[in-house]
């Protein structure tokens, strides 16, 4: 019975989210705003929007992948990392930008194809652990071959200068919109039809997914192919504005942070992704600022870190249901659930 | 004398429409009070309120006279107040043993087990096996016996029956009458079983739909046709 | 051959402090159904409270005993303070809560200590005997036994004989009949979580000296291992997860004596992979585990 009313509730706010605006609409309205936020914003603040773009691409993938499917990944930031590494190897060896994004996309699918084949198997804590691992141990990984990837070290990325009508921090800006904006749009697509009503009625009870004729594993190995094809865009993206790539770009505490992202954004919300990327530049950049007032470096990056965590466990208690109730609209209250039954 | 359990106006519920509806109950110490009724009617969300379990919406538990609401159900035991839950509530990945501990974990010094095993010779067999690997008897048998371990004055016994064979049954009620006559306990009785909870209690109260509908003398409740007819439907 | 004798011991000293660790999330796991994520960045907290105290009072000894209780405490106030009002209808909620305390955690040691690596020394000579021309054991690995040896001794000794013990595995398995006989089920989940805590901090205090030395993340990689072992182990059963310990520690020492260090992490990865999806109950479980 409970798996019908999930269904009824889903099919309910699906309708809601019909009458919403075209993603079209959406996307054509903020390409406007990001090529005039480029031409008044200072370089630095143009340059933040342009890591924002790219932050953007990762949370909105990993917001369907959590939200609407109910799959807990750690492991996405070891994802961007293979992003990002197939980039500046391609860009080393070709020098040709646009296909070296699409290269190290497929890569990075590829690999999420791999992950996902194995997380659709397993459930809660074991699937965290999992991506936990993959998380901390794939930065190694640039040590155990350090020929190709150079060690800690990393490697530098080969580019051509922006054309020259264009700051370099524009041009930054605009590729990593156009790749945010490209990312929510067939993200927003996809979840919209049948693909997205089959990724809640598997978070929702998979039980009832499978009667109702839905393949469970596919299902999930589809969202988790789909969110890591984000993040490697995403990492694709970093490794350009960055122009290099090293292990230490990639930590576990990065994964933590997308997490952090999704959830204080509100899961499964595209609106949400936006959100938390937002927080992901604004927090580190208040951290610096406060850690350059005290003059004391140890507190930058740590301070950051330590905000991230104290929202993340406050957002986690404060909203009754934790991630369950999260998934909802916010206009939506859900019944008090009696503990301890 | 004051009554050992007294309930007033007790309602109980999640939200508009209450499970349990302005009860109103007592046990005399030594007594035996079945509480019938079909299923839902609200039995166990009874039993489980008087301990703690479920917070009521109204209405006062006293024991003793004095506020049972007050006192944590942890702190239930000490008070006298044992409950053996639907399903018995046997730790099914601890022994025999174990279970029967647990129950008089609380006293000291821990009371020997010794008289339950007389009690129950089958339970003393099987000391070592772990609780699911006991027969649906067993169990019912271990839950009370850990029950008895902590040496209650009142056993809130829900559904004691359920799913056993009218031989086992009739042990058990047999066990629960010899009980209140040897140590005056006093029990709380919930069954859907109506003529083998009658057969050894004192009174008998009839809940439905979350209200108490009729209370009276467990033999007059047995023997007047018309009242047997229009509550209990044999 | 001699190389493979070292080796062994090697990883038999390596898996002990992997047992002890997996024991701790194995003791988590039980009371609450809760991985406790954060276990590795508490351990690396108490580790440099204990090097603190050592430094300043020149005994290692003292230090050590002063992170085992701090892990104890730490264990109790995370408890209290925020695991207890976590909701758990969803299995992912406690998974989020730990790793905000990772966080946490390892930006409040940051702050505090910085991000370089802390030179964290062994308080016995880690130079292996030499018995017959085969080098075997240092001090520092017999140490580690035998640290390892008492607490999985007292633990079972607490678990199995005691009327405290009786109660934790009472609470851990079924709370409310457990209340409903008088056992105080919040403060047996405390106790494991302090229990669990310190042990976690102990096997912290031995890796990492073996290791690179103090850093925030530098039970990280252990972690792993450890939750590979624990997950081998059947994540249910603590004597699964000392075993599991042990044979991830031979493991990793084989892998690191013959194809180099660097392959080490992938190997746990393998590892933790094959046995989620072969036997994801872990090798040695009897019957089917709870599902979480």
């Amino acid at each position: 019975m409970t798996a019908l009313q999930d269904r009824a509730g889903t099919k309910a706010t699906d309708r809601t989210k019909a009458k919403k605006i075209s993603p079209w609409l959406v996307v054509v309205a903020g390409a406007i705003i990001v090529v005039a936020l480029t031409y008044t914003l200072p370089p630095f603040r143009t340059y933040q929007l342009a890591t924002v773009g790219a932050y953007l691409c990762v949370t909105a993938g990993l917001t369907v992948l959590t939200g609407l499917n109910g799959q807990l990944s750690l492991g996405h930031g070891a994802l961007m990392a293979t992003g990002a590494y197939t980039l500046a190897l391609w860009q080393n060896k070709f020098n040709l930008l646009p296909v070296g994004i699409l290269v190290a996309v497929l890569v990075t699918t590829a690999v999420g194809a791999v992950i996902g084949l194995a997380a659709a198997r397993l459930r809660g804590p074991y699937l965290a652990g999992l991506t936990l691992a993959v998380a901390v141990v794939v930065p190694s990984i640039t040590s155990t071959f350090d020929e190709t990837f150079n060690s800690d070290q990393g490697l530098s990325v080969m580019l051509n200068p922006p054309p020259e009508s264009m700051t370099n921090e524009q041009w930054q800006a605009w590729l990593c919109w156009g790749g945010a904006l490209v990312t929510v749009l067939v993200l927003a697509l996809l979840t919209r039809g049948r693909f997205g009503r089959d990724m809640k009625a598997v978070r929702d009870d998979e039980t009832a997914a499978r009667l109702a004729g839905i393949s469970v594993a596919r299902t999930q190995v589809a969202a988790f192919v789909v969110s890591a094809a984000c993040a490697g865009l995403a990492g694709a993206l970093f490794a350009v504005i960055a122009q290099s790539v090293s292990p230490g770009a990639f930590p576990l505490t990065l994964s933590l942070f997308l997490l952090m992202a999704i959830v204080i954004g509100g899961l499964g919300r595209l609106s949400g992704a936006l959100i938390g990327a937002v927080l992901l530049v604004a927090l580190p950049a208040v951290a610096h600022e406060i850690g350059e007032a005290a003059g004391s470096q140890r507190l930058e990056g740590n301070l950051a870190l330590t905000f991230f965590g104290v929202v993340l466990v406050v957002v986690m208690l404060a909203a009754p249901g934790g991630l369950a109730s999260l998934r909802v609209p916010f206009t939506k209250s859900i019944p008090f659930k009696k503990k301890g039954h | 004398m004051t009554a050992l359990l007294e309930v007033e106006n007790l309602t109980v519920g999640y939200g508009a429409a209450p499970v349990l509806h302005d009860v109103n109950l007592t046990v005399e110490p030594g007594q035996i009070v079945a509480v019938l009724g079909a299923n839902g009617a609200g039995k166990s969300t009874l039993l489980r309120t008087l301990s703690g379990l479920l917070p009521p919406q109204t209405g006062s538990i006293r024991l003793d006279g004095h506020d049972l609401r007050k006192i944590k159900v942890e702190h239930l035991v000490r008070h006298g107040i044992a409950h053996v839950p639907e399903g018995r509530g046997v730790v099914t990945e601890l022994t025999v043993e174990e279970n029967l501990r647990l129950g008089g974990l609380w006293r000291k010094p821990q009371p020997s087990l010794e008289p339950i095993y007389e009690l129950f010779p089958r339970l003393a067999e099987r000391r070592r096996n772990e609780g699911h690997q006991l027969s649906g008897g067993e169990r019912q048998m271990l839950a009370i016996g850990r029950a008895l371990a902590a040496q209650p004055r009142l056993l809130l016994l829900d559904e004691p029956s359920l799913g056993l064979a009218p031989k086992i049954t009739a042990q058990i009620m047999a066990l629960l009458r010899d009980l209140r006559d040897r140590t005056g306990l006093a029990v709380l009785l919930v069954e859907q079983n109506v003529r083998s909870a009658l057969s050894i209690a004192d009174q008998g109260v009839v809940l439905s739909l979350g209200r108490i509908v009729t209370r009276h003398d467990a033999a007059t409740l047995v023997d007047d046709a018309e009242l047997r007819h229009a509550y209990l439907g044999f | 051959m001699d190389r493979f004798v070292f080796l062994t011991f090697d990883g038999l000293s390596r898996g002990a402090v992997y047992a002890a660790f997996a024991l701790a999330l194995v003791l988590i796991w039980r009371a609450a159904r809760i991985v406790n994520f954060a276990q590795g960045a508490m351990a690396v907290a108490t580790a440099y409270v204990g090097y603190s105290v050592a430094d300043a009072t020149g005994s290692y000894w003292l230090g050590f005993l002063v992170a085992v209780v701090a892990g104890l405490l730490l264990g109790a106030g995370v408890e209290r303070v925020v695991m207890r009002f976590v909701d758990h209808s969803s299995p992912l909620n406690g998974v989020v809560v730990a790793l905000g305390l990772v966080l946490i955690i390892q930006g409040v040691l940051g702050m505090i200590y910085g991000n370089e690596f802390r030179p964290a020394e062994a308080p016995l000579s880690r130079d292996a005997f030499e018995i017959g021309g085969i080098a075997l054991l240092s001090r520092y690995d017999l140490f580690v036994f035998g640290a390892v040896g008492a607490v999985v001794v007292l633990l079972t000794l607490l678990f199995t004989r005691t009327p405290t013990g009786l109660r934790m595995r009472a609470a851990a398995f079924a709370p409310d009949v457990s209340r409903l006989l008088g056992v105080p089920v919040g403060g047996m989940l405390t106790l494991g979580w302090a229990l669990a805590a310190g042990v976690g901090s102990l096997a912290g205090m031995l890796v990492i000296p073996t290791e690179l030395g103090l850093h925030p993340t530098a039970m990280d990689i252990v972690f792993i291992s450890a939750f590979t072992a624990a997950v081998l182990g059947g994540l249910d059963s603590p004597i699964g997860a000392v075993l599991g310990g042990l044979l991830v520690g031979l493991l990793l020492s084989y892998i690191s004596g013959y194809l180099g260090a660097t392959v080490a992490p992938m190997a746990v990865l393998a590892l933790l992979v094959i046995v989620l999806l072969s036997r994801p109950d872990g090798l040695f479980a009897r019957s089917k585990a709870r599902t979480a």
